[in-house]
């Protein structure tokens, strides 16, 4: 077997490797196979997975997934890809030019659908000296944002969509996965961060114009590291807002975390056990902001112990 | 693909199924195509509860062990959903003081049969008489079902030709159920009466609901998995006829002589054959030797050679994924696309109804909306 960092291949081998599917790629404790002979996925797999270890045609994987056209008319007029995991498409198909997108999203679905051995939340997860902070959010409200500002400044990435929590020790396993980011967010980061490494970026998604930034380095070097979750702060994006925290009360967290959570009902009484000693062991906070600076000085106190 | 993979047969995959506890040597490319098949399959809840049972789990690869309680969690799960489930249910329907019959998956579970154990589940199937379809559409609508965003031609297909409404949603819940008026489309060659079956159900103590009779629940499976037309569950309903067959006829005598007759008297004695000729040929049920004999006159279908729907059959019942698949898979899965069709429309209304599907699904989704 023949392993190593993804960024260590040459373009022209990863996709060689992706177009036989025999290319596997690792993202925390997970590995999944990943089959697709489109050479702008192979192209975006390059760049935002460059420090992620990968291996060729391993024994197991957790998961097998392929993005490819659908076998259809629409193979020759305006074109589509679909993403399949075991043969199987969970989605409609897509235009064929959000392909890398789409692979991304299909393989954040392979996770939320089916890793019930973690209690999972929709939900962004960063680290700090072995802590880890919490930001569930429904879209819109610029979690994603506020996350890739903290990943850009010395927090540790665990995820930036999916929160996977160990039901036994509570521990947070990260992911390391690219950062999805949409619209008005993508400038305000690049602006944020001009050195940043991007994906492609993609027009006319569902979602608008989306794209993912590569994960820092550091992050993705410490995937197999868990972290005990020690905050959870429920981000709101408000322009022109000066930042405000506010503590929340422990019993309208715990409702909010079970509603945010993807397994809540499916793990019963261990989902209700989980959300119950998280929010227990948590501060809680919401915290509105407009401005990112702002935002990193409000979470360095937090991460100092000071807050209230 | 220039990768070889270690490709697993389906008859190997099957044996796994079926005895877990043999899998503590298995290496770990079998473990990979296994848990692939078994997710495919809609096996992976069987699969895992046979694990825990024959008490394995630790003795398996801890990647392996990860996907088990996965998939454990998820079944647990749902057989307690599932009881949650027919008591909202009940509770919409009671007033209507007829009998509701529950169907498939959520009768076993109910019935707390072997069947039910690691099964994953979809929807809730429930028999009721034709005469109160309409109150009881209401009173389901009453209690946040409804049907949910179907264009009006499905709409009309259902209600016209179906033999059941349209699948309603729950709107909190997102709950599916099926409420049937007959266990086949009104349009199919051998409709049963449905008041037969009704009359011969029998009570789920402490429920309000009832089962099949148990020769029905066999009869009723049969029929369904042969009607199919996409046999994506094929293997899993057969595992579902292999522990309805192993666990019903003990303690009742008669049981074999009782099916036949009961579907010669429902004709439907056909399905029932090749049930269980398949689920021997297939999953290694054991059925006693002159069962298939006795109804081999009567329930070869008219005008198909067993070769051929052997042939079709056990090729379609694998598991539909590329690990299984032979050149000639695809050309048996339509045939047996076209045969369940055939069976349950006249030719002229199928005409019809295949080609405007075909034709709209060119235009479907050329937005660019997820």
């Amino acid at each position: 077997m023949f392993q190593g960092r993804v960024g260590d291949l040459v373009l022209r081998d990863l996709h060689q490797h992706l177009r036989d599917g025999s290319f596997a790629l690792q993202t925390g404790t997970l590995l999944s196979r990943v089959t697709c002979p489109f050479e702008d996925v192979a192209r975006s797999l390059h760049v935002l997975y460059a420090r992620h270890p990968f291996q060729i045609a391993p024994e197991f994987a957790d998961f097998h997934v392929e993005v490819r056209q659908p076998r259809n008319l629409r193979r020759w007029f305006r074109q589509q890809a679909e993403f399949l995991i075991d043969g199987d498409p969970p989605f409609e198909p897509l235009p064929r030019d959000q392909a890398p997108a789409f692979l991304e999203w299909g393989l954040n679905w392979s996770v939320a659908a089916s890793c019930h051995q973690w209690f999972s939340i929709h939900a962004a997860s960063l680290e700090k000296n072995g802590r880890a902070v919490v930001l569930p959010a429904p879209p819109g409200s610029g979690k994603s944002t506020l996350c890739t500002a903290l990943a850009l400044r010395g927090w540790r990435l665990l995820s930036d969509e999916l929160t996977l929590i160990d039901p036994a020790s509570l521990n947070a396993h990260a992911l390391a996965r690219p950062i999805n980011l949409k619209n008005a967010s993508i400038d305000l980061i690049r602006a944020f961060e001009p050195a940043a490494t991007w994906g492609p970026e993609t027009y006319d998604t569902s979602k608008g114009r989306v794209t993912h930034l590569q994960p820092p380095a550091d992050s993705v070097d410490r995937m197999l590291e868990t972290a005990q979750p020690r905050w959870i702060v429920f981000p709101r994006y408000q322009a022109g807002a000066e930042p405000l925290l506010t503590p929340r009360t422990k019993p309208q967290t715990f409702m909010d975390l079970a509603e945010n959570a993807f397994n809540y009902s499916t793990l019963g009484e261990t989902g209700f056990d989980v959300v119950g000693r998280l929010v227990d062991q948590c501060d809680c906070y919401d915290f509105s902001y407009s401005r990112l600076d702002d935002a990193l000085e409000v979470f360095e106190w937090i991460a100092s112990g000071e807050a209230p | 693909m220039t990768q070889p993979e270690s490709r697993l047969s389906s008859q190997a995959f099957i044996e796994a199924v079926k005895h877990p506890e043999r899998l503590v040597d298995a290496s770990l490319s079998q473990w990979d195509s296994i848990i692939r098949l078994a997710k495919r399959s809609n096996l992976i809840g069987r699969l895992a509860e046979g694990v825990y049972a024959a008490g394995v789990l630790e003795r398996m690869p801890p990647e392996v062990q990860t996907h088990l309680k996965s998939a454990r969690a998820l079944t647990t799960h749902q057989r307690q959903a599932i009881a949650w489930e027919t008591r909202h249910i009940g509770h919409a329907l009671g007033g209507l003081n007829v009998p509701l019959v529950l169907l498939k998956g959520a009768a076993y579970a109910m019935a707390d049969l072997a069947a039910a154990r690691g099964r994953l589940f979809g929807d809730v199937d429930l028999l009721i008489p034709q005469t109160v379809i309409h109150q009881a559409e209401a009173a389901l609508m009453l209690q946040g079902w409804a049907t949910g965003r179907t264009d009006p031609y499905d709409d009309r297909y259902y209600r016209r030709w179906m033999h059941e409404l349209p699948p309603m949603t729950h709107q909190k819940r997102g709950t599916v159920i099926d409420v049937h008026h007959n266990i086949l489309p009104l349009t199919a060659r051998n409709s049963p009466s449905a008041e037969r079956l009704i009359q011969d159900s029998v009570p789920i103590p402490g429920t309000g609901f009832r089962t099949l009779s148990p020769c029905d629940m066999v009869i009723h499976s049969a029929t369904h998995l042969f009607h199919e037309g996409e046999l994506q569950n094929g293997l899993r309903d057969l595992f579902d006829l292999d522990a309805l067959l192993t666990e019903l006829p003990r303690g009742r005598e008669a049981f074999w002589e009782t099916l036949i007759a009961r579907a010669e008297v429902l004709d439907l004695s056909w399905p029932l054959f090749l049930a269980l000729r398949y689920t021997r040929l297939v999953v290694g049920t054991d059925i006693p030797a002159g069962v298939e004999d006795a109804m081999r006159k009567s329930a070869v279908p008219r005008g198909l050679s067993l070769r051929l729907l052997d042939a079709m059959y056990l090729r379609a019942l694998k598991p539909d994924h590329a690990l299984c698949d032979e050149g000639t898979t695809g050309i048996a899965r339509f045939l047996v696309f076209l045969r369940s069709h055939y069976l349950k429309m006249p030719m002229g209304l199928l005409v019809l109804h295949l080609g405007r599907k075909a034709f709209m699904r060119l235009f479907k989704n050329t937005s660019r909306s997820v």
